[in-house]
């Protein structure tokens, strides 16, 4: 009984395989038009993964600069050097003097002619605090801030993290949206596969009547239409990982130009192994999803007469 | 042992045209029976009551130890399969061949695979179309057509079969053929019933007739001694 229950799944799936080959062009039109609307939240996926994943590596070099008064003393910084130094969360301290402070400006701005006639030094020294890996996340970065912002020496403190945050903000957004937009383009794969397989429901109107009447239940009526939505889905869904693979094979010489001039490694990556099973999955599930509400709407219209 | 039960059965359509009023009717099982009338009398709603397409409107009705008002929606599948049902028009398959025509049946119920093909085979032996199964219905006659459905209609041992017009589009010659297949199911004490308005055929049958009229019995000839 169970290995007859198999075979005649069996032969169900192949001949609704066969009744898509049958019509190769429809076939590809629907996995074209289900593939492009399911590969565009997928890239836009892809697209914010790989920029949090940068900036993560940004994050992690968040680090808080503390001017100093122009009255402290040299000795007196380096008294509050060693003190931060012993705060918990902090890793280490590099401290640059006004004098060092003037001398990198000139070296970096271009402007070290003009800075000579200048009679006294405007920059105030520097305490630069590194936080240890444990501190490095914005919430334990702005207490730390407020911890030191308190030392009378300190005249602005300063976390270099402020932009990054932001990046971070509107990442969430953007994953937010690509989210709804995912829902509204399922919605309208949904929508697409519901359509081909009312159409195909409506062509074998007749064969539907007579299997009804020879005593066939809705449940073998329906089951080669919902093997073939769920096919459709699933092609579509491969169809949509392959325009990702394509797209990011074009990208990637640039991308890659891109990070070699910041001098980095950063290699943009693809569809993780679990994100490509779940967008195959979401393509087969919402195929089957599709053809079962159309079937089942479509199938109690038709009744013998 | 009784096949068919039918008490003060009417069917009335919505908008309030009455196709049946009172049947009383009583098929055993191993009869078989004529349904004859005008059109319009009501055969067509006889058979589609009897088949579970309509539900009755008022009265009793019992078909193959089913009561017709009590049968759950889900389970009129499970009911046709022991009606074998033949259409004046066919309703073939025309993108399958005669042998897949045949299967249908079968591969609904789920039957066996291993028995399916010698089980086709001898319900075209039957019908005389063996040497056809590899042939779509559009190369074939409307007589080999319609033994075809006759086929698929006993493919699966049913113990009640209707035939609704069965000879409308075929000359005497033909229907005279199709007739002996019947008497021959009947022979095999299935139950036969042929709604027709064809009156050499009922002639030549020399069976029970139930004559229609405006939805109302007419005429019963009774059970066939």
């Amino acid at each position: 009984m169970i290995k007859n229950y198999f075979l005649r799944h069996a032969q169900v799936f192949f001949y609704s395989l066969g009744q898509l080959t049958r019509t190769p062009v429809a076939t590809l039109l629907t996995m074209a038009v289900i593939g492009i609307t399911l590969a565009l939240p997928a890239g836009l996926y892809v697209a914010i993964d790989n920029i949090q994943r940068l900036a993560r590596g940004w994050e992690d070099n968040g680090q808080i600069s503390l001017f100093l008064k122009q009255d402290v003393s040299v000795a007196a910084a380096e008294k509050l050097s060693n003190k931060i130094r012993r705060t918990p969360g902090v890793a280490w301290v590099d401290y640059i003097s006004r004098e060092a402070a003037l001398a990198e400006f000139k070296r970096l701005s271009g402007f070290g002619e003009a800075l000579k006639a200048l009679d006294s030094n405007p920059l105030p020294a520097v305490l630069i605090v590194h936080p240890s890996p444990a501190y490095a996340n914005p919430d334990a970065l702005q207490t730390l801030l407020k911890e030191l912002r308190h030392y009378n020496e300190v005249d602005i403190a300063q976390l270099d993290l402020e932009w990054v945050r932001r990046l971070h903000a509107m990442l969430d957004l953007a994953q937010q949206s690509v989210f709804i937009l995912a829902a509204g383009l399922g919605l309208a794969v949904l929508l697409i596969i519901g359509n081909t397989i009312r159409l195909a429901v409506l062509n074998r109107r007749d064969e539907i009547e007579i299997t009804k009447l020879i005593g066939g239940t809705n449940a073998f009526i329906r089951r080669p239409f919902l093997y073939a939505g769920t096919l459709q889905g699933l092609l579509g869904a491969i169809f949509a990982w392959l325009l990702l693979a394509l797209a990011l094979l074009l990208l990637s010489t640039p991308i890659q130009n891109l990070a070699s001039l910041y001098g980095s490694q950063f290699e943009a990556e693809s569809l993780s192994f679990l994100a490509t099973l779940a967008l195959i999955g979401i393509g087969g599930l919402l195929g089957w999803l599709g053809s079962r509400l159309a079937v089942g709407r479509h199938l109690r219209a038709i009744e013998p007469r | 042992m009784t096949m068919i039960n039918f008490a003060h059965v009417a069917k009335r359509y919505p908008g309030g045209f009455d196709a049946l009023r009172n049947i009383n009717l009583n098929i055993d099982a191993g009869e078989m029976a004529f349904i004859t009338g005008h059109s319009g009398a009501g055969k067509s709603t006889l058979l589609k009551l009897i088949t579970a397409i309509e539900r009755p409107s008022r009265g009793e009705a019992t078909v193959n130890g089913k009561n017709l008002l009590r049968l759950p929606r889900r389970r009129i599948p499970y009911f046709r399969r022991d009606i074998g049902i033949i259409f004046q028009d066919h309703k073939l398959l025309f993108d399958r061949t005669v042998y897949d025509n045949v299967a249908l049946p079968l591969i609904v119920t789920g039957a066996d695979q291993k028995e399916i093909p010698r089980r086709v085979r001898a319900a075209l032996e039957m019908v005389g179309l063996l040497d056809k199964e590899r042939m779509y219905p559009v190369t074939l006659s409307g007589g080999e057509q319609q033994r075809v459905g006759i086929a698929r209609a006993v493919v699966n041992k049913p113990p009640l079969l209707l035939a609704d017009e069965p000879t409308g589009n075929l000359d005497s010659a033909l229907s005279d053929e199709i007739l002996d297949l019947f008497l021959g199911f009947h022979h095999h004490g299935v139950t036969v019933l042929i709604a027709t308005h064809d009156w050499h055929l009922i002639d030549r049958a020399r069976q029970r007739i139930i004559e229609l009229k405006q939805g109302e019995l007419l005429r019963d000839t009774g059970q066939k001694k």
